[in-house]
């Protein structure tokens, strides 16, 4: 192993096909982000449709083409616009980006291992997201329109081109595109499963993990088990859309002609779709609870509350994020029994959930908060997570569920709970180990900035939503001027919208923060924010292997922060003791 | 090109912010938080508290106006109102209590230094009430829950309901009414041919008698039991102002069935109704449209299903049931229109 840090590196070798976790890591923050950006500007976009839908707007027209024709976008492209946010943040952005960075920095990093177990398998995994992040950009620009069937593609939309243009090589392209995701998906968490089980360090028992590991862990677990359930579901609709046959099709007639499809049903496809689709929501959710954890305990200078609770809830969540699918099809017209036994299971993750954040709010108090906008994040987080988490009482429960069913107010509930917390996780990460990632701090200030409009726009976008909701407003609808009863939500649509446009250009910020950091940002200390874990004894600048000489042995758990002696006193004079430090004579290890 | 120059802007800003905190000498100094930004930081983070805590009261009072009348217009609504109620007054109390523990506590614990944070890692009872207190709570919402699903589910006990078949295709709305034998005749989109739209079987006996419509005309105090059938894509059949709410999926039939107890006159002189209508009235004022609208129940498409997804809609009419009888009287049936 020793020899292998010093081998003469190209700059292929080290720039493109890195197999080092910390560069393929920082590959997937900034693929993640480039998709970011162009999600959340469709997202400006479409908001501008629904707050002044009669209006013309140059910049609709420059970026849309003929969808924007004389400045106002067309129905078939607004579809278009929403679909593919819907999908880049949720997957592209939120899975990849997020799993795909903090994954692959932070576990070799704190669990004291020179690397991913595969390191070639892990640069295949980025290789082949970064191929389907290219098909998706692609496909957005085909003649015929982008996939606009909605994040959740459900057939036939989906599956007849006649149904609408987007459904024609847009679609096709959705679906490689997703294939290779997925795949991609796979092997990255195929690696992380391995890598944490097998190559802790010395002492590093599974109880003194970091949270954020238990999280990466966990996620990668239901990655592995609910994926390929959405390869299938991707490959049986190409079958249907290109090879004639009738998985999910059945009984159509559509522009004057019978079609030849005979016995299937759309519903296999949608039981398909969210036996992955649901979990998804916590493999975005869990890495974010993961930093959070870590984020919040180190700048509380405070053990996380309730470690062991916290790992329990994470896999009560994750196991109960199996067999709750079945809420997204309440009205599918499934047997109403059925519908109870989703509605038992899902209520039930209430549970986990509140442990996990009353935890949160319990490691605050009595704290020494340093409110690095890291932690200000994170705090956010938390507030995020159980604003949106709380409405999933109503949607839950199906017989609340048949009257808010794909409204507005679902739009408002999972924005907040899995969206705007996940990335409010994702920032917090990006805050706290960007000295980890590039030897470099990020500006404070501009990371305040950034987060004060982010904080109040998120909330303006998405508290006042629910209103719209449950108002009766569906989503999906590129107008609410066909109806006089939503006609006075269109005030209200322009406060989201302008709330929208401040917090998407906000995120200006933070890109400039970000690229000009690595380059001209203040030279980082090893362990600036004084952290317990081990990725804080590495050196400051990279290098393969990770630790110059041995790696480090662990003694204690990730959360000794401000441990006193006997007499009351801070352990060592200071408020924080690294996991390689061994237990003291009279210690009690936790 | 356009969007090339607007791309250009965006990137000038984006620099410019950094110049500008560069050129405060921002960039330089330590970026670790330090005990006056702690306090700057811990004073806005109760403001930011402040802010969610009057959006909350702001949007519900204000918001009011615009949510569906909280008069629900079918019997089985009132069960899931009442639940609805429950849950989320439950919801409130949860909100206002933990966001303010939140906010107040990172003010109050914002980092002083020299300040030694509690070292306190564990407490099995505090964990305890906060496992048992939620399940207690959801098991009571569960239950109740489970008991108004099952309710508002079961048609079987229904006594002489109406039968009316809702046939959905991009972009409208069709129904027919069961007509005299309250049998609804076989349909396929193998029938669909000229104005037999719906695709109805007319060599089966049930179906001559039925009555296709463009309108949805509803008795008050009558159950009503909907099957619904979809020509090409998948849509959803939702009636906000009765709770009601199901798919439209091509190869199977759906059913839903709901009592209608308030009459479309009657809801327009619902308070909350009112209210609504005078305020979208006004608004058409102050923007020159002269042409006042009143209410109406409507079926909506609630699945995404094409470009018009957005426009396709039927009225919904309830009336007592002797203008019902009435007005049905007056309808051709299917064997009526398809042979003439």
């Amino acid at each position: 192993m020793s020899d292998h840090h010093h081998h003469k590196e190209t700059f292929i070798t080290k720039y493109i096909f890195s197999q080092d976790h910390k560069m393929i890591a920082k590959q997937y923050l900034i693929t993640g982000m480039f998709m970011g950006v162009i999600g959340v500007f469709m997202s400006m976009l479409f908001r501008l449709q629904l707050a002044y839908p009669n209006q013309s707007f140059t910049i609709i027209e420059a970026f849309l083409g003929k969808g924007g024709e004389g400045g106002q976008m067309t129905p078939d492209m607004y579809m278009g616009l929403v679909t593919i946010h819907g999908t880049i943040m949720v997957f592209f952005v939120l899975t990849a980006g997020l799993s795909g960075t903090f994954s692959n920095l932070l576990i070799p990093l704190q669990i004291g291992a020179r690397d991913m177990a595969s390191g070639f398998l892990n640069m295949i995994s980025y290789w082949l997201f970064f191929l389907s992040s290219l098909i998706m950009f692609l496909s957005i620009f085909v003649h015929t329109g982008m996939a606009s069937a909605g994040w959740t593609i459900y057939p036939p939309l989906s599956a007849l081109p006649q149904a609408m243009s987007g459904s024609g090589l847009g679609m096709t392209l959705w679906l490689v595109s997703m294939a290779i995701f997925i795949a991609s998906s796979l092997m990255g968490s195929l690696n992380y499963i391995v890598t944490v089980l097998n190559l802790r360090t010395k002492g590093m028992k599974m109880t003194r993990l970091p949270l954020t590991i238990w999280a990466f862990l966990v996620t990668a677990i239901i990655g592995v088990i609910s994926f390929p359930v959405l390869l299938s579901a991707a490959l049986l609709l190409i079958f249907d859309r290109s090879f004639g046959t009738s998985f999910y099709l059945s009984d159509i007639f559509i522009q004057g002609e019978v079609l030849h499809y005979k016995g299937g049903s759309p519903i296999l496809f949608e039981h398909l779709f969210w036996f992955l689709g649901h979990p998804e929501v916590y493999i975005i959710l869990l890495p974010a609870l993961g930093i959070t954890s870590e984020v919040i305990s180190t700048n509380a200078r405070k053990p996380i509350f309730g470690y062991r609770a916290m790992i329990g809830s994470i896999m009560a969540i994750a196991f109960l994020s199996t067999i709750v699918w079945g809420h997204h099809m309440f009205v599918t017209g499934m047997n109403p029994f059925l519908g109870s036994v989703f509605t038992f299971t899902t209520l039930l993750i209430a549970i986990p959930s509140a442990v996990k954040a009353f935890n949160y709010i319990t490691t605050l108090w009595k704290g020494n908060l340093q409110l690095n906008p890291a932690m200000l994040f994170s705090i956010g987080m938390v507030s995020t997570f159980i604003t949106g988490g709380l409405t999933g009482l109503i949607l839950g429960d199906s017989a609340l569920d048949i009257n808010v069913h794909d409204t507005m107010f679902v739009v408002a509930h999972f924005h907040l709970v899995m969206g705007i917390s996940a990335l409010f996780g994702m920032f917090a990460g990006v805050y706290h180990w960007f000295p980890k990632m590039y030897g470099k701090m990020m500006n404070k200030d501009m990371g305040y900035l950034h987060f004060w409009i982010t904080a109040i726009s998120a909330y303006g976008v998405f508290f006042p939503m629910h209103f719209i909701g449950l108002a009766g407003l569906p989503r999906r609808y590129y107008s609410n001027s066909a109806f006089p009863m939503f006609e006075d939500l269109l005030h209200i649509n322009k406060v989201i919208t302008v709330f929208a446009l401040i917090g998407g250009l906000a995120q200006l910020i933070f890109l400039a923060n970000f690229f000009f950091s690595i380059g001209k940002g203040k030279k980082a200390v090893q362990n600036p924010w004084r952290g317990n874990t081990l990725e804080w004894t590495t050196p400051v600048e990279h290098m393969h292997g990770n630790w110059p000489g041995e790696i480090p042995e662990v003694h204690r758990w990730a959360y000794d922060y401000s441990k006193t002696d006997e007499n009351g006193e801070l352990w060592g004079g200071q408020d924080f003791t690294p996991q390689t430090l061994p237990i003291r004579d009279g210690e009690e290890e936790f | 090109m356009k969007a090339l120059f607007y791309i250009l802007i965006l990137f000038v800003i984006a620099t410019a912010f950094w110049q500008v905190f560069k050129i405060l000498g921002l960039t330089k100094k330590d970026q670790v938080a330090t005990e006056k930004e702690n306090n700057i930081n811990g004073w806005l983070m109760l403001g930011l508290g402040g802010f969610i805590y009057g959006l909350m009261v702001y949007s519900m009072v204000q918001g009011k106006v615009v949510l569906l009348p909280r008069l629900s217009a079918s019997l089985e609504g009132e069960d899931i109102d009442n639940l609805f109620v429950i849950t989320m007054g439950l919801i409130i109390v949860v909100q206002f209590i933990t966001q303010f523990l939140i906010y107040y506590f990172t003010f109050k614990y914002r980092g002083i230094k020299g300040r030694k944070a509690l070292f306190y890692a564990d407490s099995h009872k505090l964990e305890m009430w906060w496992t048992v207190t939620p399940t207690v709570v959801l098991s009571v919402l569960i239950v109740y829950g489970l008991w108004t699903w099952n309710n508002v589910q079961d048609l079987s006990n229904a006594e002489d309901p109406l039968i009316i078949e809702v046939y959905a295709k991009q972009f409208q709305w069709e129904a027919r009414y069961a007509g005299a034998d309250k049998q609804l005749g076989l349909g396929h989109v193998n029938y669909i041919k000229g104005i037999n739209t719906m695709g109805v079987d007319m060599t089966d006996k049930n179906s001559a008698d039925d009555i296709p419509v463009r309108e949805l005309h509803l008795p008050k105090g009558r159950k009503v039991i909907f099957k619904f059938r979809s020509q090409d894509v998948l849509h959803s059949a939702y009636m906000p102002h009765f709770r009601a709410q199901i798919n439209c999926v091509p190869g199977m039939t759906t059913s839903f069935g709901f009592t209608p107890t308030v009459t479309t006159e009657e809801m327009r002189l619902n308070e909350d109704t009112k209210a609504k209508f005078d305020a979208i009235n006004e608004l058409r004022i102050s923007e020159g449209n002269n042409e006042t609208v009143e209410f109406d129940y409507l079926l909506l498409c609630n699945k995404i299903c094409g470009s018009s997804h957005y426009n396709m809609q039927m009225k919904v009419v309830v009336e007592e049931e002797e203008d019902f009888n009435n007005w049905l009287k007056e309808q051709k049936t299917l064997a009526q229109v398809i042979n003439n």
